[in-house]
């Protein structure tokens, strides 16, 4: 850990001054376009969680969020950078489908654990040929998952418009699922919530708990997670421990892969209940900020998850309130969470690093002067090519 | 098929190739001066909107033109702001420039035209029109090389002229000057470069503003010459194409010409016939979409020529580690 400032300082202070310079950028945008970013951010509000609706869509957006940002925060522990979230959820929503589609399921909670092997499994399937080539030919991770993102958006329009096309339709989106396989959603399972019927919020979300919980366990208390954060903060200190970099590469990225890919239990199997044309809606890509933010951990992922959510949501539901205002704005709200949390994360750390030293009143040994990489932020995902 | 087909097929590779060039060209240079660069897209789609938009305006492509260049120069400051002032992560400076580009177009096209995230459809002096070379119809009778010359090679706008000039241009400027020389000793060893007292920081920028202005005149083209205005996503992907020509080039100008004009092959092919018959196999639309992508990723996995990136490719320069 950097020592210049204390912990919560870089686990709460930084991502806070990161979002509301986000925030900033984008109320001015709000208002060039000519509306007023305050009533913007009151309707925003207001609609994520000012209802048991709003909070059904909020909390379901969350969910998928939870399981890409996890998805990405792995991999950044290892180092390694996945932008595959988007075709990895997309392979997922195909190993879903599959599963459901092929036995006659009875009950929900025989079906749910076969849909989760089976979203893991297609995801990580998807990353494991980026993951390979990364550990054993020295392709760069990057490049390779952004690749298999649009090889894997061909493969799903290929294989929904020719193989899983109910014949007679023309829609490309595989056949309904079967009730026995349906998930309960919230209005099912807390019917004294008020949430309406047909909420998307379903039992999905519970998993994206556990799946929180499960990474903790992971990175934080066994062995092989030790070892993925030893080969994150050095390769060649993890190499000279005798941890073996391909098995870590390998490992982390099927673990990111999994997690991406059980992203398609909530949106494939929870909401649209068959495989249409693009489940993922770009939450891959949301996973990067996601994890950003969180720097990494299981809370700071839940945390932020649920921001986007609220962004989401919200978003969709300012578009009708006001008229000139399109939802894309929330796009451009995460790009700029992005840059200040991910790519000008300096600008903000080291003004705040000298208030904080400057503050300290005993002498302080010379710091190092070693900014580019202050130790140990695996959040900055310098995947080593 | 017929020579005329073919013919027209090339045309049409040629036509879908020029972006891929001049995006893949913009690339060459970042990169080869070791800045990552993953917002070729980005870049492409906010200029594209801009001069689509300022052409409409203005009802003067050329204003269009610039504009376009204008926006991509920006995010391409953006950029090196973020990966070279403060020495942040360059991937995820790509990433968020993407997404900027992604939102801010449908955000202001909204505001600006109402129309759905599009601009409207520009025609007369607001597009760039197809030139036709000298002799183009004098030529036209002559068997195999009149078409060639008449409708393979004229008939262009000027962009695509511009874009193939650019070919030896980058290779003259990266590899028979001195400032080439120096912009890709800093892509290697940056080192080095600082040693001999030269800027490391001002050429890694004059680097990403070259990029800035060569996706500008590839984002321009698509909206102002390949189609007749914006449409919301409109770049779909040729960013990243650029950048798997990119590597399949191996970061050099002329086998870039070569990477991309197969890929624009390859989406000329996938536009004209929905399935393709080859030896009795039917080859699905979606895999010749999907094929510059798998390409790439073989030529990245090395077991044919191997791609290597220049070495300082993605880390920040710090004077004294």
């Amino acid at each position: 850990m950097n020592d210049a400032m204390p912990r919560w300082a870089d686990i709460v202070l930084i991502p806070i001054i990161n979002l509301v310079l986000a925030l900033l950028v984008s109320g001015i945008v709000v208002a060039m376009i000519g509306e007023n970013p305050f009533e913007a951010l009151v309707f925003l509000i207001k609609g994520a969680v000012g209802s048991a609706y709003g909070w059904g869509y909020t909390l379901f957006y969350t969910t998928n969020f939870i399981f890409t940002g996890l998805g990405v925060a792995v991999a950044f522990h290892a180092r390694m950078f996945n932008i595959g979230g988007e075709g990895q959820a997309a392979l997922g929503g195909l190993g879903v489908a599959l599963v459901v589609l092929t036995v006659p399921w009875p009950h929900w909670l025989l079906a749910l654990p076969a849909a989760i092997v089976g979203a893991m499994a297609f995801g990580a399937l998807w990353a494991a040929i980026p993951a390979y080539l990364q550990a054993r030919r020295g392709s760069h991770i990057v490049i390779t998952t952004i690749m298999f993102n649009f090889i894997a958006s061909a493969l799903m329009v290929y294989l929904l418009a020719n193989v899983l096309k109910v014949p007679g339709s023309a829609s490309p989106e595989s056949a309904r699922f079967i009730e026995g396989a349906r998930l309960p959603n919230a209005n099912d399972l807390l019917p004294f919530l008020g949430f309406p019927r047909s909420t998307p919020l379903n039992v999905s979300f519970l998993v994206a708990i556990l799946a929180c919980v499960g990474v903790w366990v992971l990175i934080w208390r066994t062995r092989l997670g030790y070892e993925i954060r030893a080969f994150g903060h050095s390769e060649p200190a993890a190499l000279y421990a005798g941890i073996s970099p391909t098995k870590i590469v390998m490992v982390s990225m099927l673990i990111s892969g999994g997690l991406c890919g059980l992203m398609a239990i909530n949106a494939v199997m929870g909401e649209a209940e068959r495989l249409v044309i693009d489940p993922v809606q770009g939450a891959g890509y949301v996973g990067i900020a996601v994890a950003l933010m969180g720097r990494s951990h299981p809370v700071g992922v839940f945390m932020a998850a649920l921001l986007f959510g609220v962004l989401y949501q919200g978003g969709i539901e300012v578009q009708y309130e006001i008229p000139g205002f399109t939802r894309e704005m929330i796009v451009v709200i995460q790009a700029l969470v992005i840059l200040f949390t991910g790519a000008l994360d300096n600008m903000v750390r080291a003004p705040v690093e000298r208030v904080f030293l400057s503050r300290r009143r005993q002498p302080v040994a010379p710091e190092p002067t070693t900014p580019s990489q202050p130790g140990g932020h695996p959040e900055k995902g310098q995947a080593e090519p | 098929m017929s020579v005329i087909e073919v013919i027209q097929l090339l045309d049409s590779a040629l036509r879908l190739a020029t972006p891929l060039l001049l995006a893949c060209l913009a690339g060459l240079f970042s990169e080869r001066a070791g800045i990552f660069d993953i917002g070729l897209e980005g870049k492409m789609l906010a200029s594209a909107f801009l001069s689509a938009a300022v052409a409409s305006y203005t009802g003067n492509v050329w204003m269009g033109l610039f504009a376009g260049i204008g926006a991509s120069l920006v995010l391409a400051a953006i950029h090196g702001v973020a990966s070279i002032t403060f020495r942040g992560n360059q991937l995820i400076s790509g990433v968020a420039i993407n997404f900027l580009a992604s939102g801010l177009t449908v955000v202001i096209g909204e505001a600006w035209f109402a129309l759905g995230g599009r601009t409207p459809q520009l025609s007369g002096g607001a597009r760039f029109q197809a030139i036709t070379l000298p002799f183009a119809d004098a030529v036209a009778d002559v068997p195999i090389l009149g078409p060639v010359y008449a409708q393979l090679l004229s008939g262009h706008s000027i962009l695509v002229y511009v874009a193939l000039l650019c070919v030896p241009l980058t290779w003259w400027v990266l590899f028979r000057t001195r400032f080439g020389l120096r912009l890709r000793a800093v892509g290697e060893n940056p080192a080095a470069v600082d040693t001999a007292g030269v800027s490391v920081v001002g050429l890694r920028y004059a680097a990403v503003m070259i990029c800035g202005v060569l996706t500008g005149i590839a984002g321009a083209y698509l909206s102002t010459a390949l189609s007749a205005g914006f449409v919301k996503e409109m770049s779909a992907g040729r960013g990243f194409i650029a950048l798997a020509a990119l590597i399949f080039a191996k970061w050099r100008p002329w086998y870039a010409l070569g990477a991309t004009l197969l890929f624009g092959l390859l989406e000329a092919l996938g536009n004209r016939f929905q399935s393709l018959d080859i030896l009795g196999v039917t080859v699905p639309t979606q895999f010749m979409q999907a094929l510059p992508y798998i390409l790439t990723v073989v030529i990245l996995a090395g077991f044919v020529g191997r791609a290597i990136p220049p070495r300082a490719g993605g880390e920040p320069y710090v004077k004294e580690r």
